[in-house]
C-alpha cells in the first residue's frame, strides 16, 4: 500500500527556530529520507514553502478565480509531504511517527486508493 | 528469486518476527527489522544464493540491520536511546547466535508473542487486534474489514496497545507456573473471540467470515502443538467440529440453513475425525472443561447421520454439566432448546419464558428467535409473530435477518 504523510505545523514555530537548529532539522530530515530510500519504502517528498505564497484556484461556471491563501482558521499549516510503500496502517504510522519535522506538529496519514487509476 | 522470497515470507515471516521480538524486546523494532531483512535477502540472495537456513539468516539479518539503525539514529535522536539499551548488549557480536536456535526455540518465541497479544491489561478488543497482526501477519486494514470497523479505529486500538505492552514494562515470556492458567485462559479466549466472529458474524451481510475462522483454527493448531493444554485441546476440538458444517449452513444465496435442515453429506468428515479424537483426548486429560464440553456437543451432532436420530438426551445432559462448569443464559437458552427437542416444544418454551422473565436475555435476538421458532410449533401464531417481530428488530447480521423475515411471511394470517 501507499501511504501519503502529510505534515502541518505552525509555520511561526518553524521561522522562530534559529539557524543552527534549522540546519539540523534539515540534516535529520535528509538522513530519514535516506533511510527510507534504504528500506525500500521511500517513493518522493518535499517540504513546502509557507502558505503566504500560495493560491487557491477556483472555476465556477468557467470563470477563473484566483485568491491568496489557503486561510484556514487553523493554527497549523501544511508544511511538507513524504509518499512511502508499508504493509498496513501501522506500519505507516510507526514511519510517520519518526518524520523529524513532525515534531513540529502533526503528521497525517492517507492511505492511496489500491486500484488508481482504474483498469480501462 | 522474487517469488522465492515471496513464499519464504509467507512461510516464515512471523516465525521470524517472533524471534525478533525476543532479542529486540520492542514489538515496534522487531517490525521494522524483519521489514529490512527481507529487503536484505532480496539483494543478497538472488546474488549470493539462498542460504542454507533461512529464517536464521532472516532473523540474524533483521537484528543486525536493527542494531545499525539503533547506533545511527541515537548519534541524532535521543528520544531512542532509551529503546537503544533494550538489548542486552550494544555490541551484536557479544549476542547468542541465532543459528544455534533450534526448532524449539522458535516454537518459544511463537508462543512468547501469543502471550504478550494476549495479556490481561489488555482489553478483549484489543487482545484480538493485536493477535491478528502480530502473530497471523493480518494488515490493519484486512483485521477492519473482518471487523467492520474504520482501519484508523484499529491502527489506534493497535498503537495504544503497543504503547501500554512498553509502558506497563510487558516482558516477552511465557508465563511463570502460578499465573499460567489464568493466562492461558486469556490467549484461549483471544481465539474463541476470532472464531465466533468467523463462524457467525456479529453484523453485516456475511453469516461469517472464512478467512477469520480459517486463522483462529491455525492459532488454535499452533497453540496446541506449542503447549497441549486439555484447554487448548478442547477449543480446536470445538472449532474443527463447528467449522466441519461451514458448506451446509449456507445456501448459494448465502441465505442461513438451520442445523437441522443441513445436507450432512458436505459436512467435512476429515475435520469432524480430526475434533473427535481431540474431544476425546481433551476430556480424558482431566476434570470436563467448557470448551471441550461445548465440542462433546458439537461432537454429538456430527455422530447423527440425520437430525431425527440425534441423541437429544445426550446433548442434554452434556448442557447439565456444562452449565454446571460454566453457568451462563445462553448455555441455559441452548439447553433449553435442547430440552424442547427432547421433550416436546411445552417444556422447552416453559424454560426459555422462565430466562426471559428473568430479563438477562432480553435482547439477545436467538433468545427471542427460539422463542418465535416454539410458539410456531405449537400453534401460537400471535406469539410467534411478536417474537420474530422482536428477534428482527435485534439482529444485526443480514443472513439472519432474512431468515427470521421469512418465517414470519411464513405464519399463517
Amino acid at each position: 500500500m501507499k501511504y501519503l504523510c502529510l505534515i502541518y505545523f505552525d509555520e511561526a514555530k518553524h521561522a522562530a527556530l534559529t539557524e543552527a537548529e534549522h540546519r539540523e532539522l534539515t540534516r535529520a530530515c535528509l538522513a530519514y529520507d535516506e533511510e527510507l530510500k534504504e528500506a525500500g519504502r521511500y517513493i518522493t517528498s518535499s517540504p513546502l514553502q509557507y502558505v503566504n505564497t500560495a493560491a487557491t484556484v477556483r472555476v465556477t461556471n468557467g470563470k477563473i478565480s484566483a485568491t491568496d491563501g489557503p486561510f484556514a482558521e487553523t493554527k497549523e499549516q501544511l508544511g511538507g509531504f513524504i509518499m512511502i510503500k508499508a504493509r498496513d496502517l501501522n506500519e505507516a504510522i510507526a514511519v510517520a511517527a519518526k518524520i523529524p519535522v513532525g515534531w513540529l506538529g502533526c503528521v497525517e496519514v492517507r492511505p492511496l486508493p489500491l486500484n488508481w487509476p482504474p483498469p480501462s | 528469486m522474487g517469488r522465492r522470497i515471496e513464499a519464504v515470507y509467507r512461510q516464515e515471516s512471523r516465525r521470524v518476527f517472533a524471534s525478533l521480538v525476543r532479542l529486540l524486546g520492542d514489538l515496534d523494532l522487531a517490525e521494522e527489522a524483519l521489514h529490512d531483512a527481507f529487503v536484505a535477502a532480496a539483494q543478497q540472495w538472488p546474488r549470493d544464493g539462498e542460504p542454507r537456513n533461512p529464517r536464521a539468516w532472516l532473523v540474524s539479518a533483521g537484528r543486525f540491520k536493527a542494531v545499525d539503525r539503533l547506533r545511527r539514529r541515537t548519534r541524532h535522536d535521543a528520544a531512542v536511546k532509551e529503546i537503544a539499551v533494550a538489548p542486552e548488549t550494544p555490541d551484536p557480536s557479544a549476542w547468542p547466535d541465532p543459528f544455534a536456535q533450534n526448532e524449539e526455540t522458535v516454537a518459544d518465541d511463537q508462543l512468547r508473542l501469543i502471550y504478550t497479544c494476549c495479556h490481561p491489561v489488555l482489553s478483549p478488543d484489543a487482545e484480538v487486534a493485536l493477535t491478528l497482526r502480530e502473530v497471523c501477519g493480518l494488515t490493519t486494514e484486512e483485521i477492519a474489514s473482518a471487523f467492520l470497523t474504520g482501519a484508523p479505529t484499529l491502527a489506534q486500538r493497535i498503537v495504544r496497545a503497543k504503547a501500554r505492552i512498553r509502558q506497563d514494562g510487558i516482558p516477552y515470556e511465557t508465563p511463570a507456573a502460578p499465573d499460567v492458567a489464568a493466562r492461558l485462559a486469556s490467549v484461549l479466549h483471544v481465539i474463541y473471540l476470532v472464531f465466533n466472529e468467523g463462524y457467525s458474524a456479529s453484523s453485516g451481510e456475511n453469516l461469517g467470515r472464512a478467512d477469520l475462522a480459517a486463522e483462529a483454527i491455525r492459532l488454535g493448531r499452533l497453540l496446541c502443538a506449542l503447549t497441549p493444554e486439555r484447554e487448548a485441546l478442547g477449543l480446536l476440538a470445538l472449532m474443527l467440529l463447528q467449522d466441519s458444517r461451514r458448506n451446509a449452513r449456507a445456501s448459494a444465496d448465502g441465505d442461513l440453513i438451520l442445523l437441522s435442515d443441513q445436507d450432512r453429506s458436505l459436512w467435512d468428515r476429515a475435520q469432524i475425525a480430526e475434533g473427535q479424537a481431540l474431544v476425546t483426548q481433551a476430556l480424558l486429560a482431566g476434570p470436563p472443561d467448557p470448551y471441550a464440553l461445548q465440542a462433546a456437543i458439537a461432537a454429538v451432532h456430527a455422530n447423527a447421520a440425520h437430525s431425527d436420530v440425534t441423541d437429544w438426551a445426550e446433548i442434554v445432559g452434556l448442557y447439565d454439566v456444562l452449565a454446571g462448569v460454566q453457568p451462563s443464559p445462553v448455555v441455559e437458552l441452548n439447553r433449553a432448546a435442547a430440552v424442547a427437542m427432547r421433550d416436546g416444544p411445552q417444556q422447552g418454551l416453559a424454560l426459555i419464558d422462565a430466562l426471559l422473565a428473568r430479563g438477562d436475555l432480553a435482547d439477545y435476538h436467538l433468545a427471542h428467535a427460539a422463542r418465535a421458532d416454539l410458539c410456531r410449533r405449537l400453534g401460537m401464531t400471535t406469539e410467534a409473530r411478536e417474537a420474530y417481530e422482536r428477534a428482527l428488530l435485534l439482529t444485526r447480521q443480514e443472513p439472519e435477518r432474512r431468515y427470521l423475515q421469512r418465517r414470519l411471511d411464513e405464519l399463517p394470517a
